[in-house]
């Protein structure tokens, strides 16, 4: 019997077994943001443990409130970066540098395939991406990740969606994993890792591969994974080069991590998307999902671009293209949130940034803002937002409020008409 | 240490009760877990349910349906469980950062098939429901008025183990 990328990632960390069915893994890299960060430091410094494990392999950002809001948030900034310092910790990123932790650090090259990865973040599972096992987990997971560089996980069975077929034009990432969470339930696949296979995934750049394997645990999942391949070498290349005599032997060492053939899924599901719509949620769970022709007309106050999940280039670019000799309506107010600032300095180049400002939409910092009503983007009570982020609970955006999950192309179109609108139709 | 286990019940009859339910974000800013007491379950709406009654400021154990803990990964969600005095869940089942994180804190996430979780709700519907838990036997005991259940429930050995050592930093310093 073969196996899945996640059982050889699992075999090749395993660091111990105390009981049969858990395994405890060795962690190759320990991820760190301002808000579930501080509260394992604390606990350390109180057990005057307050070391780690390894300085290289745990990378830290302040990302979630940033530039902070208010005393708390800037004691929660200050906790992180104090330690970051104390402890000598190589890549840690602040103000002028810093962005959503599951932009950021793909984008620095950290992860590659065979990583196990943690974070005290439940959109972790975006690094699958690259082939990584990687897993969102709570801050006491976080504290002995610093402490120790081990992770204890139930092995996860896979199951394996099948993508085939050809993206219609309009149709993007955001769209087939929104659909993908309909068809398997908010927790149809818990405690399983959700390997995105076929000839749409093969065909997708990075970014959208992270977009899909960002709302893996929007359906309940441990890790999305996709299978590296030239994508995922030709990305990492920068930061790899010196290491490989050249791309094909990089991808000759990140194929052995790959499913085998006969491996052992518990669940397979096919899906030819070729006649996908673009979607939308209506709910407050992320597995309410319609095509957006259904709930085309619906008011919306606010619309948001950014996020871990759909603030990079590419979905800005795919706004633009939208929003491109357009503005927003006077009754919307567009917010966008490059997601780092790379992005920020790629969409400034690129004149995306003059597009957006042009539309009238407010241009914020990098940070993960509105998505989670932390910080700036907040919903009052009633108020409906059209939004690229990843969660529809009531409530999220601030109390009252609504949120419907949509591709920047939609939210995009959105903006435009005021009324939740497919970007085909205008 | 090992927590106490157990005591008055109170139903939350729904699936996919989520952490911003349970926690909502704003309330994330806090850096000590006492700060998170008054904000339990503030966002959640349910029938008959008041986040500020007597009813769940006195209990000890929850009683829910499917996916319990869904979406965050903020372990502030079994925290304000924890200064609240709750220890003890009881559900269909769970969302696994949820659970991990109830165990790691050495606090129980127990499940029970749907059957005895509709049993256990309408026990709770004649009157005051109290939970006692036993451990070591695996075995809850629910008693309501005259009415007496118990039920069996499974409890993997690292789970266990972890309630027994008062959560996975103790286990995983005295190990690794």
């Amino acid at each position: 019997m073969g196996k899945t990328l996640a059982e050889k990632i699992f075999d090749s960390h395993l660091r111990d077994e105390p009981f049969p069915g858990t395994k405890v893994l060795n962690i190759d890299r320990v991820l760190c943001h301002e808000i579930t960060t501080p509260v394992a430091i604390a606990d350390l410094v109180w057990r005057d443990k307050d070391r780690v494990f390894d300085r290289t392999r745990i990378k830290a950002v302040i990302d979630h409130v940033t530039p902070a809001k208010d005393s708390k948030t800037a004691t929660q900034a200050k906790m992180l970066r104090d330690w970051a310092r104390r402890h000598d910790i190589p890549d840690f990123f602040d103000i002028g540098h810093n962005g959503v932790c599951h932009a950021i650090f793909p984008e620095k090259g950290f992860i590659h395939p065979g990583h196990t990865v943690i974070m005290g973040d439940s959109h972790t599972c975006t690094h699958g991406a690259f082939g990584a096992f990687a897993a969102g987990v709570g801050t006491t997971d976080l504290e002995v990740g610093i402490l120790k560089g081990v992770c204890a996980f139930r092995e996860p069975a896979t199951i394996r969606v099948n993508l085939d077929g050809v993206l219609p034009t309009g149709v993007f990432a955001k769209d087939v994993i929104l659909y993908v969470i309909s068809r398997l339930g908010v927790n149809g696949a818990t405690d399983k890792v959700i390997e995105f296979r076929g000839t749409v995934v093969d065909q997708m750049s990075m970014e959208a591969r992270m977009t899909l394997c960002n709302m893996a645990i929007e359906a309940g999942g441990t890790s999305g994974v996709c299978m590296p391949d030239q994508v995922t070498v030709d990305y990492l290349w920068p930061f790899i080069e010196n290491d490989y005599a050249g791309k094909e032997a990089a991808l000759a060492e990140f194929s052995q991590w790959c499913s085998d053939e006969d491996a052992h899924y518990v669940e397979v599901l096919n899906i030819d998307v070729s006649t996908l719509e673009p979607q939308v949620t209506y709910g407050y769970k992320p597995d309410c999902v319609k095509p957006v022709s259904e709930m085309a007309g619906t008011p919306v106050d606010q619309v948001y671009i950014g996020t871990c999940t759909n603030g990079r280039i590419e979905d800005l670019r795919q706004a633009a293209e939208v929003l491109r000799g357009r503005q927003v309506a006077p009754t919307v107010r567009g917010i966008v949130s490059p997601a780092t600032p790379k992005i920020f300095n790629d969409a400034l180049a690129e004149g995306i940034i003059q597009v957006f400002m042009d539309a009238g939409f407010c241009v914020t910092n990098p940070t993960c803002g509105a998505c989670l009503g932390m910080s700036n983007g907040v919903l009052a009570e009633g108020e409906v937002c059209a939004s690229t982020s990843n969660r529809n609970f009531n409530g999220r955006m601030g109390k009252g409020g609504m949120v419907h999950l949509m591709s920047p192309a939609t939210a995009a179109a959105t903006a435009i008409t005021g009324v939740i609108t497919d970007a085909g139709t205008l | 240490m090992q927590k106490e286990f157990g005591g008055r019940a109170i139903v939350l009859d729904r699936s996919d009760i989520n952490t911003d339910e349970i926690i909502p974000a704003k309330y994330l800013t806090e850096v000590t877990k006492e700060a998170l007491k008054p904000y339990l379950l503030e966002d959640l709406k349910l029938e008959g349910f008041d986040s500020n009654g007597d009813t769940l400021a006195h209990a000890r154990v929850v009683i829910a349906r499917e996916n319990f803990g869904c979406g965050s990964s903020r372990e502030h969600a079994p925290w304000v469980f924890e200064v609240n005095g709750i220890h003890t869940i009881i559900a269909e089942s769970y969302a696994r950062i949820f659970r991990q994180n109830m165990f790691n804190c050495g606090m129980l996430a127990i499940e029970l098939p749907k059957a005895a979780i509709d049993a256990l709700i309408a026990q709770a519907s004649t009157g005051q429901l109290h939970v006692a838990v036993d451990l070591e036997g695996q075995k809850l005991k629910a008693t309501a008025g005259d009415q007496r259940l118990s039920y069996d429930f499974a409890i993997s050995s690292f789970d266990k183990a972890l309630v027994e050592a008062g959560g996975w930093v103790e286990f995983a310093d005295a190990r690794y």
